[in-house]
Formats: structure tokens, sequence, C-alpha cells
């Protein structure tokens, strides 16, 4: 099905590998703040629905897409629990530098 | 295998009784909120009460259902393993509000919302034990983790707190993806989502390496959940940083509802590839015990110790996994009723460790000459170390035998040897608390024990001295019905 178009289920598949290891280390690799957490942990979810899409239109098969909605609704609820978070971590350190949140180790 | 069950479609509100546990759960949490909205003069207290009752009024519900039954189109499933993984984590959640209802103040928890939030996110468990589809089962999880992330940043100018809300929140928005990112590319390989309808889909010779890959990332997702070796670090930062009676809840309850429904995708979804993922639970489950045992060695706070006996413990439950038989699912059953129940114990000592102005004690070395000053304490306390290192008669032995018996089955005796090791390992820094309880000099008093805290601890207590001629032959019997279910 989507082959007709010349792109076929390996180039989404490999645009949303992609996508998902950019997230990944973006979560790990980044030093500067938390917002690019924020934005990575959205690219994690976006490689997902890509996925998802892209199995549901080869299957035939309409899960996949009531799956990528369900992470839609989902995420923006995520997202805005994790700006809460944030701005409260900001009003006791001053800060949301990713090396400054460093207080509780060993 | 699901035969017996049958599926039945919601064509009248009787229909949906095998929910009705949820179903109240989830109206009382609303109505509860609204309640507390608009009735101004409501103290926090009362509300955590009514939260306690209405808990146990969703655990008699739970125990009346009748039978078992697939609901919504085949993604909600109640069996015997999700009703007894239910009742535990009830049971935890409910004895969880009882003792944190003398602290609320001094860890800034004395809100409606901390009870509301942990309402929630046991509806959120029930929902993931419950779930029959990969769908259901992201809903479940992420309704736990939500309320979760919220509980634990709850005192807002705790500067330790919001630390621990923030990494748990990374890192739990990243195990979702994880977990996501696997359920999509199962979903693809086998052409369905609901977890009794994959093993169709998949077998042992022609299962694709995407197929594979799916099912890492979810196992991944999940280890994140129960904070198994290597995907336990946040487990340690954020039990120090959240308040004491939410770290016990992060102990007690989402740990037995993610492990129930890694037992669930394991043994059901992939139970045509059981050696693939076999070899991950066995390397989870070494990695767990080996570095909970060390990594807790160095440590001098009470509840980063937890952390670490609560990871180790989960390398232990998950050497039952390891075996991919029923006896080990019920191992698993067993093992984590019997956590749970230490769980609170615990923690029901941890919170009343208080000097006498009434600041929280957190470090081992405060606890010197507590048998002298809070001689019954002490005595619980010791109790509970004793029972986590898995010394006979207690209830942690019976726990560990359970685990190893599955494993040694199925010839897993590597396994067994360094769980056992790793158990004896362990047994220095929980004897460590002991000596320093009993036979260092007292620094300071101690405040005087809540009534309700005393009464958790005794009952705890008398659970693990007497397992095994109390409790040990019907929860055995419980867990072994709940496994044959699967």
């Amino acid at each position: 099905m989507l082959a007709a178009t010349g792109i076929g289920l390996g180039h989404y598949l490999a645009v949303a590998a992609i996508l998902f290891t950019i997230g990944v280390f973006g979560i790990f690799l980044n030093r500067k703040n938390i917002i690019v957490i924020l934005m990575s942990v959205e690219l994690i979810l976006l490689a997902v629905n890509i996925n998802l899409v892209a199995f549901s239109a080869e299957l035939g098969d309409l899960a996949g897409q009531v799956f990528a909605l369900m992470i839609l609704t989902v995420a923006a609820a995520e997202a805005a629990i994790g700006l809460a978070i944030l701005v409260i971590f900001y009003r006791n350190r001053g800060t949301i530098a990713v090396e400054d949140v460093n207080s509780l180790k060993g | 295998m699901q035969s017996a069950i049958t599926s039945s479609d919601i064509t009248s509100f009787a229909s949906l009784a095998p929910a009705y546990p949820e179903l109240l759960l989830a109206v009382g949490t609303v109505v509860l909120l609204l309640i507390a909205l608009f009735w101004k003069s409501h103290r926090s207290g009362v509300i955590a009460g009514v939260a306690i009752v209405l808990l146990i009024a969703t655990f008699a519900l739970l125990v009346m259902q009748p039978g078992d039954a697939v609901l919504f189109n085949g993604v909600f499933i109640v069996d015997g393993f999700a009703r007894y993984m239910k009742a535990l984590v009830l049971g935890g959640a409910a004895f969880i509000l009882l003792i944190s209802l003398s602290s609320a103040r001094e860890h800034g928890l004395d809100k409606f919302e901390y009870s509301i939030l942990i309402l929630l996110a046991t509806l959120g468990m029930m929902v993931m034990v419950s779930a029959n589809d990969l769908m259901s089962l992201y809903v479940g999880l992420e309704l736990q983790s939500l309320a979760l992330y919220v509980v634990a940043a709850m005192k807002r100018d705790d500067s330790k707190a919001t630390e621990a809300g923030l990494k748990y929140f990374v890192l739990g928005a990243l195990s979702s993806g994880m977990l996501l990112y696997g359920a999509s590319l199962v979903y693809g390989f086998t052409g369905t989502t609901q977890i009794d309808q994959i093993v169709n889909a998949i077998t042992a010779e022609n299962r694709s390496i995407g197929l594979i890959f799916g099912m890492v990332f979810l196992l991944a997702g999940i280890a994140f959940k129960i904070s198994a070796v290597p995907f336990h670090m946040w487990t340690p930062d954020v039990y120090e940083g959240a308040p004491t009676p939410v770290t016990a809840f992060f102990a007690a309850a989402p740990k037995v509802a993610a492990m129930a429904l890694f037992v669930r995708v394991t043994m059901v979804s992939f139970e045509s590839v059981t050696r693939d993922w076999q070899q991950i639970v066995i390397f989870l489950s070494i990695a767990s015990m080996g570095l909970a045992a060390f990594a807790a060695i160095g440590q001098n706070n009470l509840k980063r110790l937890m952390a670490y006996s609560s990871i180790g413990h989960v390398g232990f439950a998950l050497v039952g996994l390891s075996a991919g038989t029923i006896t080990g699912a019920e191992g698993v059953a067993v093992y984590m009723a019997i956590y749970v129940a230490m769980t609170v114990g615990v923690f029901a000592c941890l919170l009343s460790f208080k000097t006498a102005d009434g600041s929280p004690i957190e470090t081992i070395g405060e606890l010197a000459g507590l048998s002298r000053k809070r001689p019954f304490v002490a005595a619980i306390f010791a109790i509970l170390m004793f029972s986590l290192i898995g010394l006979p008669p207690l209830a942690g032995f019976f726990a560990k035998w359970q685990v190893f018996l599955a494993a040694i089955e199925q010839g897993l005796f590597v396994l067994a040897v360094i769980g056992v090791l790793a158990s004896a390992v362990s047994a220095f820094y929980y004897l460590r608390i002991v000596k320093v309880m009993y036979f260092d000099e007292p620094t300071h008093e101690f405040a005087a024990v809540p009534a309700e805290l005393g009464a958790v601890m005794a009952g705890v207590g008398f659970v693990v001295v007497t397992y095994f001629v109390t409790v040990g032959a019907p929860l055995t019997a419980a867990a072994a019905l709940a496994a044959g279910s699967l």
C-alpha cells in the first residue's frame, strides 16, 4: 500500500529509527538545559507515532492509528506535567541547566 | 490458553461487572476530588481517611468478583493473576496512606491532592495489571506515572524533592518512550496489539529480528519501572529526595504492578520465544542482585539504602521469572506479596524514627541506641532486617526459597548460586543497621511512636515471624491459582 508512492515501509522505519536515536542521544549527551530533554522526549514519541502509522497503513489495520492518537493525547499531558515540575525546580534553584541537577547522588 | 474466558459486549451496566472495582475507584476518586474542592474547611486527614475507606471498598469488590472475563474488545482482562496482583496493589496503597497520616504535615503532604493522586496512581496500576492490549498497558502505565511524578515533587519548596521529581519525570518519560518504540515494532511485526494474540503470530522458528528488537525495547521499558539494573539509576536519587511517605509508596505498589506487567507480557505474549527473553531476564536478575548487594554497603542514608535494597529484591523476584515456568510465576507472586508486607513494615518504622524535637531521622548513625529508648520499634526493625536478608523461619526466607526452587527446577544452578551469594553479601548492610541500633551508645532521645504506626509494625512483625504457620499456606495457594490462570 505504501510502496505505490515509491517510498516503502523501510523508509518510514528508517526515519523513525533515526528520530528515536536522536531523541535518546539528546537526553544522554545534552549538557545544556532541561528544555532540550523535553524536546528529545517529544522526538522519541514522534518516532513511535511514525512507526505506528506506517505499520498501520502497511497492514491495513486501524489499531496502529488509534494507538498513535492515544500517544499524542498522553504526550500532551506528560509535557504539561514535565513543564510544571521544571517551573517549581527553577523556583527552588534559579537554574534549569542539566549540570546543576546534582544535589542527589551516590 | 484463554478458552475458559468469555468475551462479552457491553450491553448493560451489569455486563461491566468485571470492571466494577476500577469503576468504583475512578468514580469515587473524582467525587472525592470534587468534595475536597468545594468543602473549603476540609481537613486533609479526613480526605485521606475517606481515600483509605475507598481503597478498602474497592478491595472488597475485587474479592467478591465472580469469574474471569475479557472486556472492552479484549483490551481489559480479569483473571486470577490480575485479581491477585490488584489485591497486593490495593493493600499496599491503603497501608501506605495509613502510615503517612501521622507525618503528612512535616513532609508537606497535608494536602487533599496527595490522597487523590495516590488513588489515581492506584487506578492506573489496576489498569496496568488488567491490561490485555498494548494500548491499555500504555494508558494504565501513564496514568500511574503522571500521578507519581507530581507526588514526588509535591513538597514544592523543597529543593531535593523537586529534583527527585524532575529526575523521575525525565527517566520515566524516556522509559515510556522505549516501551512504546518496542510496542510499535511488536505491533508491526505481529499485526496485533493484543497481548494474548501476539503469541499466535510468533513461532520460535520464524521469529523476525524486528520482533526481537521490539521485545527487547518493550522489556527494557518495563525494566525501568521495576528499576532492574542497568535501568535503575533513577531509583536511589528519587527515593532519597522524595518525601518519606512517597518513597514508601514508590517502593511498594508501583513495583508490584510493573512486575505483574513484566510477568504477563513475557509469559503470555512471548511464550513461544521463552529462550530469547529468558536470557534478558537472567541478565537483569544477576545484575540487580549483584549491584544492589555491593552498592548498598557504602550508604548511610536509610532511604537510599532501601532503594538499593528494593533493587536487590527485584533481582531476586526476577530469579523466579527466569525459570519461565508456572512455578516461577508463582514464586514471583509470593515474592511480591512478602516484599510488599516487608516494605510497609520497614517504612512504618522509618516514618516513626524521629528525634525528640520531631525532626525525622534519615541516616543510620542516628539510630544508635534505639533498642534502649524504643525497644519495640528496634525489635520490629531488626526482625524486618533479618527477613529482608532471608533468614529462616522469617517470611523473607520462604519468598527466596520459592523463587530459587523454581530456578533450580529448570537447571539454572549458576543463577541460584549467584542469588544466594548476593543474599549473603547483602546481609552485611542489613546487619550493620541492627548493630547500630543494639550496640551503639544512644546520642539523643527518640520521639514517641504514633498508635497506628505501632499497630502496623506489630501486624507486619507478626505476619513475618509466624509466616510459615499462619499466612504461608493460603498465600502460596492463592499465588498458585494466580499463576495458573496466566
